[in-house]
């Protein structure tokens, strides 16, 4: 019996490769499972539409879709500061700007506590001047989620802008073109899925935020308690309600990162601003 | 529309000093070898490389000066740039790349896509008006690069080796478009190029730079009958030897003596053509009148039925000899020879 | 020897535990202090422990009603919940009902956690409605918006009150509103360590362990 190769089916890596990728699959994919294997089914509807879920979940959409705004419109500049200009302790600013990935999160709320807090070092001045207070509220949720995701955004796209071959640039300004109307024609579009990707990653951090959240936003239901946290809380008391809210946390990411095609990354090994794959 | 140029720029171990003018319609080529500055000096006059002294003005404008603090951006120089790798926008269509230059000046988009269009039917591209770059072959690029470059209507074009990207099939054929359709541009071109073929297609008047200096203006005869570097003496294939004369003597920095038919006395060039040279194993008696220099053979190049012959010595030549003499002189590298040139066969002419 | 303990034993147990390695000294103690509520499904789920402390009883409940003890509940020690403030009572607040007033930050345990049923059997046995910016997910972290100056006021329990020190003031809640927390202690039905599990458990119960838990302001059993 002949076997027939279809195009696109060609698996072409070596025996141990492929069983060492087919253990990570395995390892990403078992607690998933493990998820789905306990879950309540019977009642995952009534816990689902339960209000407190409903609403910790709108909560959990609203900051993290502003958090990840906000890492885009400062997380571009910023990585075009980085990337094309050159200045004393640029390596210090970088290492400073994406601290926050290595650092443990309620490292990260602990530390935006002492600096915005009501008695931290810009904080105090906030609460002095402008009876505006941070902790507590929902813009709050949004500035600790912008501290942990936006590195992710400024990293991706400032590996992008150094790949970009500068003088295209060049032939824009000689065309006529303003630095900002080549940014808007030519940069940005070239730099298309990597800012996706980044925005994607920051989304992703921002939504699955717990740490520094709760240390330094706080919870309360409505106003802070994001999905994270109401999982977290669930666990100790309702553990069939954590794996539901839990499961559908991680649906929703799945849609997006799915829905989210490979076109958008980049074509695999052609273009030269790829980063992921 | 002039152009006229004198500045000194330093760039890494290039040092660059040159003074340049280009007359209304005039189209210079810049030639020399790689490293000299070529497109270095295209990129000051475009804006693309701020100078460090000296003064650019392009009819009447100082778009360059750092003694005053002047200085145009290259989005405000009336120019159309055409690089080396054409570098047209890879997100875009053929027709909008054209298109840029307009729309970038805010002439509104209906406007800018109908001069586009006419420029595509110019250089022959109208069927890829809504096809992206990369689906074009290397000389449908540079056709599109140059349309792109010429839409804005610039006073000053420049072009950065704009057929070195190009195989050697097609590059003929590329440079007769090219020359056809730079014919019909009436403002300034400066073409950048390596190669003496293009300079000799396509330029008015040609510039040689060599190590960041300018080292000889004149159309390509002029330049090539009496060459002033090593560089164009090589492109010609004669010897080229520098030195000061004095009561009919050329004597050369090393040192070596060159007897020479009547000149002027001066710091001068001297022109020793390869077939005037002859070789011979012992030193012969002659009359004054001819030269002859030790030397020692360094390379052999049987070139069919010539052979081209590198000596070293206090006076290095290249000799060409036909094919029976060298076996006759049964030569190899290492050996030693004299090198023997009647005076009258040398060219001299002032530095 | 691993102990799972209410957050608000940590200074007290502490220093029972240093106690316990002096009469015991081939003894290693290692605690995990968190809310009860988290510290019961820990163990439910099989983390290793050999003795459980709970700030309430339900949560004791909890463990036995999944047949995770290895000996009776007994309760050893009380406390009381009170208001914690900052040092000098910069909002002159003077009982429970002052915590009604939305322009104060009050914070508050997460109902899940015993300290947080307890603060609301608290306002509704005062009947105040009290809304906190904040639901804490075990005491200690409402101790630390407290003494960091982020909040106006927390209920604690009053044990966490004493060990604030001079960081934190303290607000009585009166006897009559106010709940008395019963902390109950068990071996564990997995504990490695079932010797070792009972003899802390005596040493809590013993004068000594008594002494020490007094001193930090828990009450008789």
């Amino acid at each position: 019996m002949s076997r027939s190769r279809r195009r696109g089916t060609r698996v072409s890596l070596p025996a141990p490769v492929l069983a060492l990728a087919v253990v990570a699959v395995v390892f990403f994919a078992l607690p998933l499972v493990g998820l789905l294997w306990r879950a309540p089914w019977s009642n995952a509807w009534a816990y689902l539409t339960e209000e407190h879920a409903l609403i910790a979940l709108r909560l959990s959409l609203i900051c993290s879709l502003w958090a990840t705004l906000l890492s885009v419109v400062f997380g571009v500049p910023l990585a075009w500061l980085l990337a094309r200009v050159e200045f004393p302790g640029r390596g210090v600013v970088r290492a400073l700007c994406t601290l926050s990935m290595v650092l443990p999160p309620v490292v990260g709320g602990v530390a935006l506590f002492f600096a915005l807090g009501r008695r931290g070092l810009v904080g105090q001045y906030l609460d002095r001047w402008f009876d505006f207070r941070l902790p507590f509220t929902t813009a709050g949720v949004v500035v600790a989620q912008t501290f942990v995701a936006m590195p992710f955004l400024v990293i991706t796209v400032e590996a992008a802008l150094r790949q970009l071959d500068q003088r295209v640039e060049d032939a824009s300004r000689t065309l006529g073109a303003s630095r900002w109307y080549t940014f808007r024609r030519v940069t940005l579009p070239a730099i298309r899925p990597a800012l996706v990707a980044g925005a994607v990653l920051a989304w992703a951090r921002a939504l699955g935020e717990f740490g520094a959240t709760i240390t330094f936003a706080g919870n309360f239901p409505g106003t802070t308690q994001t999905m994270p946290l109401a999982v977290y809380l669930a666990l100790e008391t309702n553990p069939e309600q954590a794996i539901v809210l839990a499961l559908l946390l991680i649906a929703i990411s799945f849609a997006v990162l799915v829905g989210l095609r490979d076109r958008w990354f980049g074509r695999s090994g052609r273009s030269s601003t790829t980063v992921l794959g | 529309m002039t152009l006229s140029a004198s500045l000194a720029l330093q760039l890494g171990s290039l040092d660059l000093q040159a003074d340049l003018e280009v007359e209304p319609g005039e189209l210079l080529a810049l030639l020399g070898p790689n490293g000299a500055g070529k497109s270095t000096l295209l990129r000051c006059l475009g804006g693309l490389a701020p100078i460090d002294a000296g003064r650019i003005v392009l009819d009447d404008l100082v778009v360059d000066e750092p003694a005053s603090d002047s200085f145009v951006e290259p989005e405000n120089r009336p120019i159309g740039f055409v690089f080396q790798n054409y570098l047209l926008f890879e997100n875009m269509t053929v027709l909008e790349n054209v298109a840029y230059g307009l729309r970038s000046r805010k002439t509104p988009k209906a406007d800018a896509r109908r001069t586009a269009r006419e420029w595509l039917e110019r250089v022959g591209l109208s069927e890829y008006a809504d096809q992206r770059p990369r689906s074009l072959s290397g000389g449908q690029t540079q056709r599109a690069a140059l349309a792109r470059a010429l839409a804005t209507n610039p006073r000053l074009l420049l072009l950065d080796e704009p057929l070195a990207a190009l195989d050697a099939g097609t590059r003929s054929s590329v440079r007769r478009d090219l020359r056809r359709h730079l014919e019909t541009f009436e403002g300034m071109r400066i073409l950048v190029t390596h190669d003496p073929v293009d300079a000799y297609a396509l330029a008015d008047r040609v510039a040689i730079l060599d190590a960041g200096r300018i080292v000889q203006v004149g159309t390509l005869a002029e330049v090539t009958a009496h060459p002033r570097s090593r560089y164009v003496a090589d492109l010609v294939g004669v010897n080229l030897v520098n030195g000061v004369v004095f009561d009919g003597v050329l004597t050369t920095e090393a040192g070596a003596q060159v007897v020479i038919a009547d000149a002027q006395p001066g710091p001068s060039f001297a022109v020793i053509r390869p077939p005037s040279i002859s070789l011979v194993r012992e030193p012969v008696d002659g009359s004054s009148a001819r030269n002859t220099w030790v030397g020692t053979i360094a390379e052999v190049d049987r070139l069919g039925d010539r052979v081209r012959v590198g000596i070293e010595g206090q006076l290095p030549l290249t000799a060409e000899i036909t094919a029976a003499a060298l076996d006759a002189l049964q030569l190899q590298p290492g050996d030693e020879i004299h090198a023997s040139v009647k005076a009258t066969d040398i060219e001299v002419y002032p530095a | 020897m691993t102990v799972f303990a209410a957050a608000s034993l940590t200074a007290a147990f502490t220093e029972i535990g240093d106690a316990f390695v002096v009469e015991y000294p081939d003894a290693k103690v290692t605690f995990n202090f968190a809310a009860s509520s988290e510290l019961v499904a820990q163990i439910g789920e099989g983390a290793p422990a050999d003795v459980f402390a709970s700030a309430d009883k339900s949560n004791m409940t909890r463990l036995t009603d999944g047949g995770n003890n290895a000996t009776e509940p007994e309760i050893f020690a009380t406390n009381v919940l009170e208001i914690m403030v900052e040092p000098g009572n910069p909002k002159g607040i003077t009982g429970v009902a002052d915590l009604a007033d939305q322009n104060l930050v009050v914070v508050a345990c997460a109902p899940e956690v015993p300290c947080g049923k307890y603060a609301a059997q608290v306002f509704e046995s005062a009947g105040v409605t009290v809304t906190p910016k904040s639901l804490e997910q075990n005491v200690k972290a409402v101790v630390g918006k407290v003494t960091l100056g982020e909040a106006d006021a927390g209920i604690v329990y009053k044990t966490d009150v004493t060990a604030a020190g001079d960081k934190a003031a303290g607000v009585e809640i009166p006897a009559a509103t106010n709940v008395v927390a019963e902390y109950p202690i068990a071996v564990t039905k997995e504990a490695a360590n079932t010797q070792g599990a009972q003899a802390f458990i005596d040493l809590v119960n013993s004068e000594q362990g008594q002494n020490i838990l007094a001193s930090y302001g828990f009450l008789a059993p």
